[in-house]
């Protein structure tokens, strides 16, 4: 009898309180996905930063919603000159949700738990460069790296680099216990999960008490529930073909941003005919992105020519690289020796994209002679198959860490990509931290890997949002995944 | 009279498709595997018929194509039960009684146990998507449907005179099974055979909106509707027109079993008309 | 009777066992590791092995079965590797939507096929029989996700009714009613078709039988007749279809409550495939099992208590 009678009680309440409270404190968003657990540190899934990241959870550093780093629970920091030491001044006063204060030794257990053999964070990599970390300080931590690198201050920001507490790091992921201004009120598994307001919270209060993530995965659903104004906002909506629906709508407003997302027809690159350059170029001259764009995501996302965010700074057009032109694709096939084309394999994910896409882009590559045999997978199949075992031709999928071109320096990776010339560019730039230096080293990373055509580089996933006039404060531009609830209000 | 009806619309509506499927191998309107993105989710028109889908490919063509896949999925797949089946169910009657009449039906319970929907999935966790797999998901479940109607229909035969008088003669159980109990039940394996192939189809359908089945490019039913499913709201055509030729195969074999039942075996017309 | 019982029992439990073995080798060769899908593209391999610790799946197949099982029967059913919670927990939750669900459904194709197949068997031939063969044949050919989009189109995009999908809790019963009205619709029209044919076929039947001819001989009239003694008799077979078909709606929700986001059991199934969550795949892939086994084990006594020939098959 429990669960109905939980659930009665529990919705009963919310019933309450949403008919008592202020309308206007309350947010519902929906979301496609809903998180496995909600411990950041532990799992990969880019849901769980979407609930937690800046709300129940925070690191020393966060990002800004232009992907700006800026201090977060280090108040400052000092890095010396050699750029392997840094030392961080926590802020004072700062409590976990179960009424703990934060210090120094917070921190050092928080990285070293991140970075030991049994640790299951999903990110490891972020704190390879990490020698030691240390308290100096009941609220000064000095960590000291392997050697200089350039993108400390912004791995500390991403979700996996949460500080958690010695006595809840082990129930994070069911109860979680962070420094945010919201804890976790009620997980009603498999539909939504409702975060309220701390009423200790050792910042300032935010204007949202009450924010409810309603997991809608099915793209009817989601126009229907946001049709209805049963939710307030969704982030990532799923389906572009509604969009100038909302548009055109009076009671919503859309907004059409970037993710970190670079959608690539990812290429094995040690796979026969696929080893040779000529045939990968080839194979990124035969796509026509603007039908890609059109038919996968109805128009909205950015044409990329290379790794990277193009509203990045560092950001590179190389699209012209990669033109479309399919007479210079056949010419470079019989250049290869395959002037009847060949045939390869074509694995595509769940994603309406990489679906859509796909079978586009199967299209194109028949008109130049290369057969494609499309197989659909679901994402665990996807992972085995093409990520682990590279038993793959060619693959569509968006890669939506931020900042991600280091991918091109592991050997091991799934591209099979091998180019000691790049490991070199990317050495430099870790060890660099001027920043015209750097965006130099970047811009000679994404023309490295643009040359060599390594994947074919189709467009930058776009981020779209649908919400109800009046909601402010979303986040247009996804630099990581977050929806950051102090930063909500309705006028 | 009504039986005529049944037996004539059923073999009108089901060969209706079977000549679409085989016509589609020479002529379509429209080529299936042309992508034309600017002329995506058309209603319906005289130069789209059923309009045209997400990609701009001509819905018409592609579900001409799609009863190719739908038609030799149900077909193979009933193929696969009957020559399974059969021979268990003629097996089991013959040893009436023993371990081995035991083991077949307790092997029948077992696969009536799982839920055909969850095994189709775990088919496709573990092998993949694709027609083969959605065969053997689909043949899996025809087995032991033939393997009891043929028990049950030998087992009142074995005790008939005729089988009597081959036993008399020396005739072995395996030889009286199909020289004397196979083409009496004949009659009754066929008007099975076209309701399982309706199901056959529908279940196709079923596997491949969940994703197990024919893969892209080649069009198939299910699979349109899966891909329809997100853009109702904007173009319901789309999701409209796959869903129809279903309907109208499956009723089509099912008329047309319920017409041949009652040619087949007037005993059971006198209850189900 | 007794005898007959506990060989049937034996050979349930043994069938258990086998379909519990099945389970777990093909989850043992499903591709995909569970660790490696909950820790994403990044992850290094050091990290896929210590969560692969941590979960218990680096012990030895054999072991791991046993422990299932053990477990099973202690009434444990281990942990959901992606929601970290026990995984009896989540199916307790899911039932609270997929039973109601199925009741739903069963009340309202019984409630459309009894009507029907009676008039239809009652006026055998007539106009009303023929619409009723009609839509029924109509009903049995329609995918019941294709007639579930089509409702979402009418009911939920067009009219705005209802909700596409989604379920509210039950914290409104009436809201939680209307969430599950356009499923239950969906789930209901084949098995209302089935049922009203069955009715039908039935009631004629039995009023061929040679008791009804003598009730008839004695003064009653048709209508009497049908009443008072055929459908007592008729409603055997009708009863254990279902009773069939309430397992089967159990299990076959699992399409429709995607169709319409419904956090249920089939939802909780196939999601748990997708994302590798074995621990939860397993046990309810058992527990559907068991449901469908138990009916029928209780049909084939209800029958054999019936009519005793049946026992010595």
């Amino acid at each position: 009898m429990r669960p109905p009678l939980r659930a009665m009680v529990l919705a009963g309440a919310l019933a309450l309180t949403a008919g008592m409270a202020n309308a206007q404190s309350s947010v519902r968003i929906g979301m496609q996905l809903e998180p496995p657990g909600l411990d950041p540190t532990a799992g990969a899934a880019q849901a769980i930063d979407s609930v937690v990241y800046g709300n129940i959870f925070q690191g020393l550093t966060r990002f800004t919603e232009t992907g700006a780093v800026v201090p977060a629970l280090a108040e400052s920091w000092t890095i010396s000159d050699d750029g392997r030491t840094y030392v961080f001044k926590l802020r004072e006063g700062v409590t976990f949700s179960d009424g703990t204060t934060l210090d120094a030794g917070d921190v050092v257990f928080s990285f070293t738990r991140a970075v030991a053999p049994d640790s299951q964070n999903a990110q490891k990599g972020l704190f390879a460069q990490i020698e030691k970390v240390e308290a100096t300080g009941p609220l000064e931590v000095t960590i000291t790296l392997k050697q200089p690198q350039g993108s400390f201050l912004f791995n500390m920001a991403w979700g996996d680099a949460s500080i958690v507490a010695p006595e809840s790091a082990a129930t994070n992921a069911t109860n979680p216990v962070g420094t945010g201004p919201y804890v976790l009120k009620d997980w009603i598994k498999g539909d939504r999960i409702i975060l309220t307001a701390r009423d200790d919270f050792w910042g300032e209060k935010p204007a949202i008490t009450e924010a409810t993530f309603q997991f809608i995965s099915d793209p009817t659903a989601a126009f229907a529930a946001m049709m209805a104004e049963d939710i307030d906002a969704f982030i990532g909506y799923p389906a572009p073909e509604n969009i100038p629906q909302f548009q055109a709508d009076p009671r919503f407003q859309v907004l059409i941003g970037n993710t970190e997302g670079e959608t690539i027809l990812a290429i094995n690159n040690r796979q026969p005919p696929l080893d040779d350059v000529r045939v990968r170029e080839a194979i990124a001259h035969a796509i026509d992105r603007k039908a890609v764009i059109e038919g996968a995501y109805y128009g909205y996302g950015t044409p990329i020519g290379t790794h990277f965010a193009p509203h990045n700074p560092a950001y590179v057009d190389l699209t012209h690289l990669s033109a479309y032109d399919p007479e210079r694709s056949r010419q470079l096939l019989a250049e290869a020796g395959y002037p009847q084309g060949f045939t390869t394999t074509l694995k595509l994910p769940p994603p309406s994209y990489a679906r859509r896409g796909g079978e586009i882009i199967a299209a194109q590559l028949a008109a130049v002679g290369i057969k494609v045999e499309i197989t659909n997978l679901e994402w665990a199949q996807w992972l085995d198959e093409v990520f682990k075992q590279r038993n793959y031709g060619l693959t569509i999928v968006s890669h939506t860490e931020p900042f991600d071109i280091g991918i091109y320096g592991r050997t091991d990776y799934y591209f099979n990509y091998d180019s000691p010339e790049f490991r070199a560019i990317m050495a430099e730039l870790d060890a660099t931290s001027d920043p015209e230096k750097r965006k130099a080293l970047l811009a000679r990373a994404q023309e490295h890997i643009a040359r060599d055509y390594v994947n074919a580089y189709l467009f930058q996933l776009p981020l779209l949002t649908v919400a109800r006039k009046g909601l402010k404060g979303l986040w247009a531009n996804a630099p990581a995944a977050a929806t950051i609830l102090a930063e909500l209000s309705w006028e | 009279m009504m039986r005529r009806a049944n037996l004539l619309a059923g073999a009108l509506l089901s060969g209706l498709f079977v000549l679409a499927a085989l016509a589609s191998f020479l002529w379509t309107p429209h080529d299936v595997t042309q992508i034309a993105v600017p002329m995506k989710l058309r209603p319906p028109s005289a130069e789209h018929w059923f309009g045209t889908d997400q990609l701009g490919r001509d819905i018409f063509s592609m579900v001409m194509v799609g009863a190719r896949i739908s038609i030799a999925v149900a077909i193979v797949a009933v193929g696969l039960g009957m020559i399974a089946g059969v021979p268990l169910g003629l097996a089991a009657a013959a040893r009436r009684g023993g371990w081995l009449d035991e083991l077949i039906m307790r092997g029948n319970d077992l696969v009536f146990a799982f839920p055909a929907i969850l095994v189709a999935i775990l088919i496709t966790a573990v092998f993949g998507p694709g027609a083969v797999n959605a065969i053997l998901a689909i043949g899996i479940f025809n087995i032991p449907v033939f393997a009891r109607l043929t028990r049950g229909a030998a087992l009142g035969l074995w005790t008939r005179e005729f089988c009597m008088a081959a036993r008399v003669a020396g005739k072995g159980a395996a030889r009286i099974s199909v020289e004397h109990i196979l083409p009496n039940i004949a009659s009754l394996l066929i008007v099975q055979g076209t309701i399982q192939f309706s199901l056959g189809i529908l279940a196709e359908a079923g596997l491949a909106y969940v994703g197990l089945g024919a893969q892209p490019p080649t069009p198939s039913w299910g699979r349109m509707l899966a891909e329809a499913q997100t853009l109702t709201a904007i173009a319901p055509h789309i999701a409209i027109f796959p869903g129809l030729a279903i309907v109208a195969m499956v009723l089509g074999l099912n008329l047309l079993g319920d017409g041949l039942r009652d040619l087949l075996d007037p005993r059971l017309s006198r209850v189900a008309a | 009777m007794l005898r007959y019982s506990l060989t049937r029992l034996a050979s349930l439990t043994a069938s258990l066992l086998v379909a519990s073995l099945v389970i777990f080798l093909v989850l043992e060769v499903v591709p995909g590791d569970p660790a490696a899908f909950m820790l994403g593209l990044e992850a290094d391999p050091e990290t896929v092995a210590a969560l692969r610790r941590a979960l218990g799946l680096d012990a030895p197949a054999p072991v791991r079965y046993l422990d299932w099982l053990g477990g099973m029967l202690r009434g444990e059913f281990g942990l959901s590797y992606t929601y970290k919670v026990p995984v009896a927990e989540l199916i307790a939750d899911r039932l609270w939507i997929s039973l109601p669900l199925a009741l739903y459904a069963l009340a309202l194709s019984t409630l459309i096929a009894f009507p029907a197949g009676i008039v239809a068997a009652a006026r055998r031939g007539g106009p009303a029989d023929l619409a009723v063969m009609g839509t029924t044949q109509l009903g049995i050919a329609i995918p019941n996700f294709w007639f579930a989009m089509i409702l979402v189109l009418i009911f939920a995009i067009k009219l705005r009714l209802f909700s596409a999908g989604g379920f509210p809790g039950w914290g409104d019963p009436l809201a939680a009613m209307k969430a599950l009205t356009l499923p239950a619709i969906a789930l209901a029209l084949p098995q209302a078709s089935i049922l009203a044919r069955i009715m039908r076929s039935s009631l004629i039947e039995t009023l061929q039988e040679d008791y009804i001819r003598t009730a008839r001989a004695k003064g009653l009239t048709p209508a009497q007749a049908l009443w008072r003694h055929a459908l007592r008799n008729a409603l055997i077979p009708v009863l254990t279809i279902i009773g069939m078909q309430f397992s089967f709606l159990i299990a076959g929700a699992i399409i429709i409550e995607n169709v319409f986001f419904l956090p249920g059991l089939g939802r909780l199934v196939f999601q748990a495939i997708t994302q590798r969550d074995l621990m939860v795949v397993k046990n309810v892939a058992m527990l559907l099992v068991l449901a469908i086994t138990l009916v029928t084990f209780a049909v084939d006594l209800a029958y054999a208590a019936v009519d005793p020939r049946l026992r010595r098959r």
